[in-house]
Formats: structure tokens, sequence, C-alpha cells
């Protein structure tokens, strides 16, 4: 099954996480793909195991929160590929502490790389994709943007950002064939969730009807299912994919 | 120079909004004549300012509502 056999597609924070099974799910399914990440040293293992999928693979190191870098990023992206097809905006941080405890810096942080991120990342393709008229914007949010979670006041914020900018977003490119829509993660096992401490992780279980944590790979099936041709009718949607927490 | 600046901007309306250049004159009307859209606007804002690499404010884009009207701002611009 290759759905986007020659289609191309920019993944944010493409490292590791969430955001390299997007780029592997999407090499799987026959994209060539650019992995973008502020760091480089753990590109290339993306980088590896997306060139296995028999696709290309391009590194990019840029900053989310910098949009004169993103606009370099996606000059880097269209110059080594024909067109911008799909775009990810996955990349983001938390930095947990409860609202009183938490500092000035550790929300604008938080806002800076989840929010402002996929503002620049949407901004830097929206002009590609306008002239294009096609496109696929999925950026990947969370269920605690939509219920709120003790302690991630900043993450909390800056993912519900993300999905009212998804459908603004969506609104506005429309008229250009360019969809937009959101992935929202409940609990999945990723280096962020491994964090938790006992109590946390027993007291999410119990808010969860399936009983168990996502994987990468669920988060990315969805996010395949918004870049692939059987989506075309969705745009400003938010797919949950948290095993039922949030209904 | 000045019919330069026509040429390269008409030309770029053409490609933009799908039209024979020569169906551009100065009274044509983005709105009224080609019908383009705020997004189309905003677009051909930021061709013409790579194309001639200036800055377009919000403000002064706004009052550009004709072909006639986008070159004369440029020219002026150019000055």
């Amino acid at each position: 099954m290759s759905t986007l056999q020659g289609k191309t597609a920019l993944v944010t924070g493409a490292s590791r996480g969430i955001g390299r099974a997007i780029a592997l799910r999407l090499a799987r399914d026959g994209a060539n793909i650019a992995g973008l990440d502020i760091k480089d040293d753990l590109l290339e293992e993306t980088g590896a195991l997306v060139r296995e999928q028999g696709v290309e693979f391009l590194p990019i190191t840029a900053d989310v929160t910098d949009f004169d870098n993103m606009k370099a990023a996606v000059g880097q992206f269209t110059e080594a590929f024909d067109s911008l097809d799909i775009m990810v905006n996955n990349a983001g941080i938390t930095r947990d502490n409860l609202l009183i405890r938490m500092s000035d810096e550790d929300w604008r942080a938080v806002i800076s790389v989840n929010l402002t991120g996929v503002f620049n990342g949407i901004k830097a393709v929206a002009r590609p994709m306008m002239r294009q008229r096609s496109g696929r914007i999925v950026n990947i949010a969370s269920v605690v943007g939509m219920v709120g979670n003790a302690g991630q006041a900043n993450y909390s914020a800056s993912k519900g950002g993300v999905i009212a900018l998804t459908k603004t977003a969506a609104r506005e490119l429309a008229g250009r064939g360019i969809n937009v829509n959101a992935v929202a993660p409940g609990f999945i096992r990723t280096a962020m969730t491994d964090e938790l401490s006992e109590e946390a992780r027993e007291s999410a279980l119990g808010q969860i009807p399936f009983a168990r944590f996502g994987e990468a790979q669920d988060v990315a099936a969805a996010v395949a299912f918004l870049a692939g041709p059987d989506s075309s009718y969705l745009t400003g949607q938010v797919i949950r994919v948290d095993g039922g927490m949030v209904m | 120079m000045a019919s330069d600046v026509r040429e390269r901007v008409i030309s770029l309306i053409a490609e933009r909004m799908d039209v024979d250049p020569d169906q551009i004159t100065d009274d044509t009307h983005f709105v009224n004549d080609l019908q383009s859209d705020s997004l189309d606007m905003a677009e051909l804002v930021i061709d013409l300012e790579e194309e001639f690499d200036l800055s377009i404010s919000d403000e002064e884009a706004q009052k550009i509502e004709t072909v006639g009207q986008a070159i004369k701002h440029i020219e002026e611009s150019q000055q």
C-alpha cells in the first residue's frame, strides 16, 4: 500500500518520539521525507530508518520558534523536492509545573515552541502550497488542549491554541485546496511520558477506557490518514487518539 | 525604467491571476475585473515585494485597487 507514492512531507521534531514515528509511517506509505529538528544529532537515526523504506530523506536543522529559520528550511525543501505536499507540525516540549509555581521562562518557552512554532510552520509552507493549489497540513495538538491538565498550564494552553489556529488556517486556506487538521494524542508512550511519576501514571491510566498508553504509531496512523487521499473532504478537524480518554 | 516596472507588474499579475497580459490595463480593477479575493491580494503584495525588493505596508496595500495604482506605488517607492 503506497498511498503517498511520489508525495513529499516535511515533519518537524522528527528526531524522536511521535515525530520519528510520523516520518517513518509517511515514508512507509511512499512519501519522500524532510525531517526537521533543532538539533541534528538524532536526525540521522530517523534518516537511516526512513531511507530503509526506499524513499529519500533530507535532514534540516532549524528552530521552529524563528520564522526566518523556517522560511529558509522550506527553501531547502523546495530546492530538494519538486513539490511540498504535506507539512506536519509536530515539534513540542513540556515544562510542567503547578500554575502558581510556573516561571515566566517556562511559560514562554512552551508557548514559543508549541504554538508559535506551529504558526511559523504554517506560514512558511502556506505560500508554496497556495501556489500549488494543494497541500495537507497536520498539526499535533493534545487532548489536554481540550480538557486541561493540572501541572500543564503552559502545555495545555499551547495545545488549545494549536486547535484554534488549525481551525482558522483551515478557513483561510480552504479556497486554495489546502486541508488543515489536527491530531490530539492522549497519553502516548514516549520519552515525554516516561518522565511521569508512578502516581501520575496510575491516575492517567484510570481515565483511559482502554487502560493503556497509546503508541507513537497510533498517532502516526491518524496523521497518515489526514495526509492521504482518503481525507480530502476533512478540514479544521481534530482527531483524538487517546484510547477514549476524552469523548 | 518606468515601462520596465509596468511590464514586470503586468506579467506578475497575469501569471498570478491566470489572465492574458494583453487584457490588463492601468484601469483593470483587482476585485471587479480580476475577481481577486483577499488571499490573492495578500499573495500579490508579497510577489511585488519580492520582485521589486521593497516593503509594502498593510495600510498601503489596502489602497491598491487597480493595476495602475500598483504600478504607481512601485515607481514612487523606487525613486
